[in-house]
């Protein structure tokens, strides 16, 4: 239940092959908080949250979970404290909705996968929290985009972490179920303190549900902090090289981000 | 998914899922329980069953190790290390088979069909017709043919850790390939019959000795648990590399651990009884029609595999007016199959 974990990313470098994407990244995810990182698409989001959950090992610098190199902790006992679900996970032909939630038990459990109450226990509370538990005998492959997000997130819910790393929770789905996926998100982080850190492409809804925003660039953290802080003209033209107008959300105390696009300029706001 | 129901916890899911799981198990033990009964019952007919009939009580005596007249050597000798041959060479296969299938996530992708049955088949030929060795060191050969095979596929066929069609496409080239270069050790032997070199192209359980079942057996106590207890985490790698380090899997060292145990059962296996065809490339895709979505196909298929292994033998024995080889049966079986995948992936990828 302690989410006093903290994550901490000290002159990250990473690559593939000859090419680096992050380039001597300094990075603290706030224990008991959700964190949001935007940056523009290929500028390295996915790359280091695979290397913040030891996936990927780092060129130079380090991750730290409580002070310790996430790449030293073993896979397992990692695994019960820091979740990924990552970007484009793939789901094996027919498996059913709770077996794919089933699987996020894997750390929980030894060679032979034997299943206790508190296994079914936390598959059980995982469907209804994201309210997938009307869909648990179904087969993946027939559900519908944002059916099958939730059932992902399931699965990483399932895994009963601390820590929870989404890489793009909210695509393929409508507004209705963003909002759902982000409200439930919340209700983790207020009722169980869980940590998340999430990448968000959504500027204004990233702002909106996070306490801290991290925006890339150029394989760099080019701001982080409070949303207000962190989503103005200024950081949109540098991040994303467009220009755009910040006002405050009038249902929030949050920024809110209008894009001007080229054809729009001279349109007062 | 409204604020508040999170950790409420209606026990109806739970029970819900306590149930589901529990259906899932009884489903499963009923179909495993089948199959493992008829594997028994055809073992036990393929005792019984031949050029001369014996009673169960022949059967039974002989198993205890009492003198029959006639039967003690009919059986003992002949058809028993035959039929448990059948066994440990269908578990085998119908286990490795699977393995590969499941962590290629591709029906497509069984050793028999990439080339590394026949990578072990002609280590094998070679050991035996051109260097006349027997016994562990024929198995040697093959395992480190299958294994060279199973390495040389996927250096062939990396990119960027994805083994899709391309694995496929290289593992049936060199499949051929391999399959002309036992042809070659075999004809240039040129004194062998008809029959071993059968052995040796698609596999056969004829005058099977019990060295050669004992060397498959080990391998199969040996590496069967290997695979067996690495199920779940197997289940883990179907959902891709990240999403299974994620959940704290170490996959590079999971996957080497479990192609070198199943390239070591489908080697020991070879070895004993030759490439018999198509059977690990069969028995997954029927045990998880049989099994369905009810949890892992591992044991399911290497008992499918032992059934079809046991049935096509004594099939390619009795049914026809000659005797065939176990291979040629489950060739028969294997080879309309594998045009529906062909024809099936050219359309969409499939899996199992
Ligand atoms: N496995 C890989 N091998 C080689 N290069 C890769 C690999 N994965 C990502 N890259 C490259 O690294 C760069 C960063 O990719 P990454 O997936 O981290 O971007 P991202 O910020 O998540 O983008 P998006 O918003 O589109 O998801 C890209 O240029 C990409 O081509
Ligand atoms: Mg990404």
């Amino acid at each position: 239940m302690t989410s006093s974990h903290t994550l901490v990313a000290q002159a990250l470098t990473l690559g593939y092959g000859d090419s680096t994407v992050i380039n001597g990244l300094d990075l603290i995810v706030p224990g008991g908080q959700i964190t949001a990182i935007v940056g523009p698409n290929a500028c390295g989001k996915s790359t280091l949250l695979r290397s913040m959950s030891r996936l990927l090992a780092p060129r130079d610098g380090r991750v730290l979970l409580d002070g310790k190199s996430v790449h030293k902790i073993p896979a397992r006992e990692l695994a019960r404290t820091l979740g990924l679900l990552p970007q484009s996970p793939i789901a094996p032909d027919g498996i059913t909705v709770t077996d794919l939630v089933g699987r996020g038990r894997q750390p929980h459990q030894g060679l032979f996968s034997r299943w206790t109450r508190e296994d079914e226990q936390a598959v059980a509370d995982a469907l209804d929290a994201t309210d997938t538990a009307s869909l648990a005998d179904r087969s993946v492959d027939e559900l519908s985009g944002g059916q099958r997000q939730r059932v992902w997130i399931a699965m990483a819910l399932a895994q009963h972490t601390d820590l929870l790393l989404l890489d793009e929770p909210t695509t393929f789905l409508d507004v209705s179920h963003q909002i759902e996926v982000l409200d439930l998100l919340t209700d983790l982080n207020r009722s169980r303190g869980t940590t998340i850190v999430m990448v968000l492409h959504d500027l204004n809804l990233a702002a909106r549900y996070a306490d801290h925003l991290i925006a890339l660039a150029d394989g760099r953290v080019h701001a982080a902090g409070a949303p207000a802080d962190v989503l103005t003209e200024e950081c949109v033209r540098h991040v994303f090289g467009i220009e755009s107008k910040v006002i405050l959300d009038p249902t929030s105390d949050k920024p809110l981000m209008l894009p001007i696009g080229r054809h729009h300029m001279n349109v007062t706001v | 998914m409204t604020a508040g129901t999170v950790f409420v916890k209606p026990s109806s899911t739970l029970d819900l899922v306590v149930r589901g799981r529990a259906q899932r198990a009884s489903r499963r033990r009923l179909v495993m329980g089948i199959l493992a009964a008829s594997i028994v019952v055809v073992f036990a007919v393929s005792l019984m069953v031949g050029q001369t009939l014996y009673s169960p009580a022949d059967v039974m005596g002989v198993l205890l190790g009492r003198d029959v007249s006639g039967a003690t050597f009919t059986i003992g000798r002949l058809r028993l290390p035959r039929a448990v041959l059948a066994v440990v060479a269908g578990l085998s296969f119908g286990l490795a088979g699977v393995t590969f299938q499941t962590m290629l996530r591709n029906a497509l992708a069984s050793p028999d069909i990439i080339g590394i049955s026949a990578g072990a088949s002609a280590a094998a030929s070679f050991a035996i017709v051109t260097l006349s060795l027997s016994g562990a060191a024929v198995s040697i050969f093959a395992i480190v043919a299958g294994l060279g095979v199973a390495l040389a596929i996927y250096a062939l066929s990396y990119k960027g850790g994805a083994a899709g069609t391309r694995l496929i496409l290289v593992g049936i080239g060199i499949a051929a390939m391999l399959e002309s270069v036992t042809n070659y050790i075999l004809s240039r032997a040129g004194q062998w019959e008809l029959q071993e070199a059968l052995r040796w192209l698609t596999g056969s359980l004829n005058g099977t000795t019990w060295p050669q079942v004992l060397t498959a057996l080990i391998a199969l106590v040996v590496f069967g648990p290997m695979l067996l207890s690495r199920a779940g985490l197997l289940g883990a790698m179907q959902l891709g590399d990240d999403t299974a380090g994620a959940l704290g899997v170490r996959v590079e060292r999971t996957r080497i651990i479990v192609i070198f145990s199943a390239v070591g059962l489908i080697a020991f296996a070879t070895a004993a009884a030759g490439p018999i065809a198509f059977v690990a490339f069969l028995s997954g895709p029927i045990a998880s029609r049989l099994i369905g979505p009810n949890g892992s196909v591992l044991l399911p298929a290497s008992l499918v595999g032992a059934l079809l292994v046991l049935v096509a033998d004594f099939c390619g024995q009795y049914a026809f007016g000659t005797r065939f080889p176990v291979g040629v049966v489950t060739g028969v079986l294997g080879a309309p199959y594998l045009i529906y995948l062909i024809v099936r992936t050219n359309r969409a990828g499939g899996s199992l």
